[in-house]
């Protein structure tokens, strides 16, 4: 096969050590057999990665949405300008509401900072931060050099909120620690856990809901928000996109919590749960097939009958007009093929938009998933601990008595649970079609190799590889920032991405790669008449 | 002109002796630049007569980058130029990256002017990290000398510093160019340092013994050439003086391992 040969002929060029290292990142779809893959380790040095830091799992993921809260990077000034909304988590406020999306917060370490510590320069940093915005509270994220000299952010931070009287979070996460961002979403949500939410005491409405791990990027989560609304549910919060910190805190009192992005939040997911009793269910609001299921299975939790039919309604309403508009595309799009590399999640929703489409997903891989984002939570106790997860702090959380509540009983959970992936995620390998492979942290020499001997119709990855695919005239959208367009989620945003995809893979620019003297010669001309050699 | 890195245990008598060592140079006739690279900024006081002097790091914070030589470059004992580079206060920062910010600044500021014929690096204790190697890496410094005496930890600082010049030995262009023994009276120290110094591939430079007037000339802030020419103390630094000036050992240390050097001190010190 194809896929097969192309992946032996990779491997067959690696160093012995190497390919006996990707060997295990590689796994091949077959129905009868588990597959095991490894993920989440260091990746080799010098292989050219994708993956981004610990400071951009927790500042740029994570914490970056909240739209109410002055995030303050100690660093270097290049670390928070380069994060400072690039990665089009979009959000806005009512009137009279804070929104603080649009400044870059930095205490701009400079060289004597580095050697006499920054301590100093972050306290002042604090300090105008507070007296220009009055934020309703304020993160303070580590950078490399920081941890290095170690300058005491937990100290700074209580020091301020004594101060100043709101909360001045501190998150450890510099760049260097873990293996990927995915060390920083753990360190996000440790702290957000254990300092912010269970903190407020707002009132919730009847079928309140959080919707977890949804960053709002091109509006994604306006656009199921839009239809969550429109069925009748009560928003508690949305982490974290377009979200709020004083949403957050009341967190805790919704009745189910909804998990999009399994990788970035499923720690506070499961603390949750722990701590308060209120389960969760993994949502994918990718693609029309699974969005319905999800609004059905959200429905079906709640088992009320009218909210059970007005989701019936609703879906259909929506159906109507995106099935339609889908199906034009799907015309412009079947019977192609697709790669897939992106995320800790989204290499594996979009594979039922695509599905939708006629686009079949021949390779799939995350860049910071973990073994149970692939394989499904139940490997959860037999991942092996190594020393760079050890290095991140797990927090335990116990029972609070006060305000532990099921909204459920525990028959009614286990009957659910036959049908429906609550308190479960099943992982990216099930989705795939037998004979797809499934690649962790594909690197840029296997990308390339990849997209020369497979020729997709479409790589969906992000910035850092788009232009190489693009170059070889293979159509590349990137799945992080959706490259200026979207939402891509719900309904609506189905019908967005088909429009995209299609446009892309058939526009004619691809026809223009190879310039036209490659093709024919310039000029044309004949030998007129030969001369006689002197 | 000569690059001279002097490292050693903490307490040794790094400073005391680069001081008395370059007064007598300076006795000589040598043109000196001291650049004290200890947070603690006390590399210079016996030749500036006191602690008055503001370093490099302070001066950067306080008035940028916009310095001049002048302001950290002050003449000492017979013209010795000395700047301590300062450094972060215990705890904070990082001083191992001030002093290599130190160490450039004077570099563009045009303190290493060509009619020097020594610059002389005092280094605090260990080298802790890469900072404090600054001085031996980048073709600055390419003599080191280290201070020890017949103590097992001052050895064994000596012979971990010696690991850190190998290593930089091999990639530039730095040496070992002896021991200064730094004398504690400790029994059969004499013979024991001429060992560890021959084990090491180098030599024994010279053997300064113990002697109260330098702790006087110390108290009164001079050198002890300054304090009493006469002494026979300050003809043991004249004479450490011109065996520096007339070295011509340099070489790549060979450390020992951990067992091979305590076999040396149970051979020469405490069972000899």
């Amino acid at each position: 096969m194809a896929i097969e040969k192309s992946i032996e002929d990779i491997l067959e060029q690696y160093p012995a050590k190497v390919r006996k290292n990707r060997i295990k990142h590689i796994v091949k779809k077959t129905d009868d057999k588990k597959s095991e893959i490894e993920a989440n380790t260091r990746t080799i040095p010098g292989i050219i990665t994708n993956r981004g830091c610990c400071f951009a799992g927790c500042k740029g993921v994570v914490l970056a949405p909240l739209k109410d809260v002055v995030h303050i990077v100690h660093g270097p000034v290049g670390c928070s300008y380069y994060t400072w909304g690039t990665r089009r988590h979009k959000g806005r406020s009512a009137q009279g509401e804070q929104n603080f999306l649009s400044y870059c917060f930095t205490t701009d370490m400079q060289e004597s900072d580095i050697v006499f510590g920054g301590e100093k320069k972050l306290r002042q940093a604090i300090k105008e931060a507070y007296e220009l915005f009055k934020p309703e509270a304020i993160t303070i994220s580590a950078t490399c050099p920081v941890g290095l000299i170690g300058d005491d952010l937990n100290a700074v931070a209580r020091e301020a909120e004594e101060l100043y009287g709101i909360q001045v979070l501190p998150f450890n996460c510099e760049g260097y620690k873990g293996v990927s961002q995915s060390a920083g979403h753990h360190i996000a949500n440790n702290v957000l856990m254990k300092d912010v939410i269970g903190t407020g005491d707002a009132e919730t409405k009847p079928y309140a809901i959080n919707i977890m791990g949804e960053y709002n990027i091109g509006g994604d989560g306006w656009e199921i928000a839009r239809v969550l609304d429109k069925i009748g549910y009560h928003i508690v919060s949305i982490m974290t996109g377009d979200g709020t910190y004083k949403e957050l805190k009341s967190s805790h009192k919704a009745d189910l919590n909804l998990v999009q992005c399994h990788r970035s939040i499923n720690y506070i997911a499961e603390m949750i749960e722990i701590k308060y009793g209120t389960p969760w269910l993994k949502v994918n609001f990718i693609g029309l097939k699974n969005t319905v299921e999800t609004l059905r299975n959200v429905a079906k939790y709640f088992g009320d009958e009218k909210l059970i039919q007005r989701t019936e309604e609703v879906i259909a309403e929506e159906l109507v007009e995106a099935e339609e508009t889908l199906e034009v595309y799907k015309r412009m799009t079947e019977g192609r093929t697709a790669i897939l590399y992106v995320g800790g999640s989204r290499a594996h929703h979009y594979q039922g938009l695509l599905r939708e489409l006629g686009v079949e997903t021949v390779v799939a891989g995350y860049e910071f998933g973990h073994r149970d984002d692939y394989e499904g939570r139940e490997v959860l106790p037999h991942i092996k601990v190594d020393a760079d997860s050890r290095n991140i702090p797990d927090l335990h959380v116990e029972k609070d008595e006060k305000n532990y509540r099921l909204y459920l009983s525990e028959e009614k959970m286990v009957e659910l649970k036959k049908f429906m992936p609550l308190s479960a995620y099943e992982g990216l390998i099930k989705e795939m079609k037998e004979g797809g492979y499934v690649i962790d942290d594909l690197n840029h020499f296997e990308t390339e190799e990849l997209l020369k001997s497979l020729k997709p119709d479409l790589f969906c990855s992000g910035i850092k590889d788009k232009y190489m695919a693009q170059k070889m005239g293979i159509f590349s959208k990137q799945l992080h920032s959706y490259d200026y367009s979207g939402p891509y989620a719900g309904f609506r945003g189905a019908v967005q991405f088909a429009k995209d995809i299609a446009m892309g893979m058939n526009t004619p620019t691809w026809s223009f790669i190879q310039p036209p003297w490659q093709q024919a010669p310039l000029l044309e001309g004949e030998v007129a008449e030969e001369v006689a050699s002197c | 002109m000569r690059q001279v890195a002097i490292y050693g245990k903490g307490g040794i008598g790094k400073s005391t002796t680069t001081q008395n060592l370059t007064a007598a140079l300076a006795e000589m006739g040598r043109k000196i630049m001291v650049v004290g690279c200890d947070p603690k900024a006390d590399s210079t006081r016996m030749l500036l007569g006191g602690l008055s002097q503001k370093t490099v790091m302070d001066t950067l914070r306080e008035e940028g980058e916009d310095i001049d030589l002048e302001d950290i470059l002050l003449p000492g004992f017979m013209g010795i130029r000395c700047v301590e580079s300062g450094g972060p206060e215990p705890g904070v920062g990082c001083a191992g990256r001030g002093i290599i910010t130190s160490i450039n600044m004077l570099e563009s500021l045009g303190a290493y002017e060509s009619d020097l014929d020594y610059v002389f690096y005092d280094v605090l204790g260990d080298v802790v990290c890469g900072g404090f190697a600054m001085p031996i890496r980048e073709g600055k410094a390419q003599e080191i000398y280290i201070v020890a005496s017949g103590e097992l930890m001052a050895l064994y600082a000596a012979n971990n510093i010696a690991k850190g010049i190998q290593k930089y030995a091999l990639s530039g262009g730095v040496r070992l160019g002896g021991i200064i023994c730094n004398s504690r009276n400790v029994d059969e120290e004499l013979e024991l340092l001429t060992a560890f110094a021959k084990e090491l591939g180098s030599h024994l430079i010279h053997f300064v013994p113990r002697d109260n007037i330098v702790q006087r000339a110390e108290i009164n802030r001079k050198a002890v050439i300054a304090f009493d020419p006469a002494c026979t103390q300050a003809d043991e630094y004249r004479t450490l003086a011109s065996s520096v000036e007339n070295n011509d050992m340099f070489v790549v240390p060979k450390p020992m391992h951990t067992d091979r050097l305590e076999e040396l001190m149970m051979e020469f010190g405490i069972l000899g």
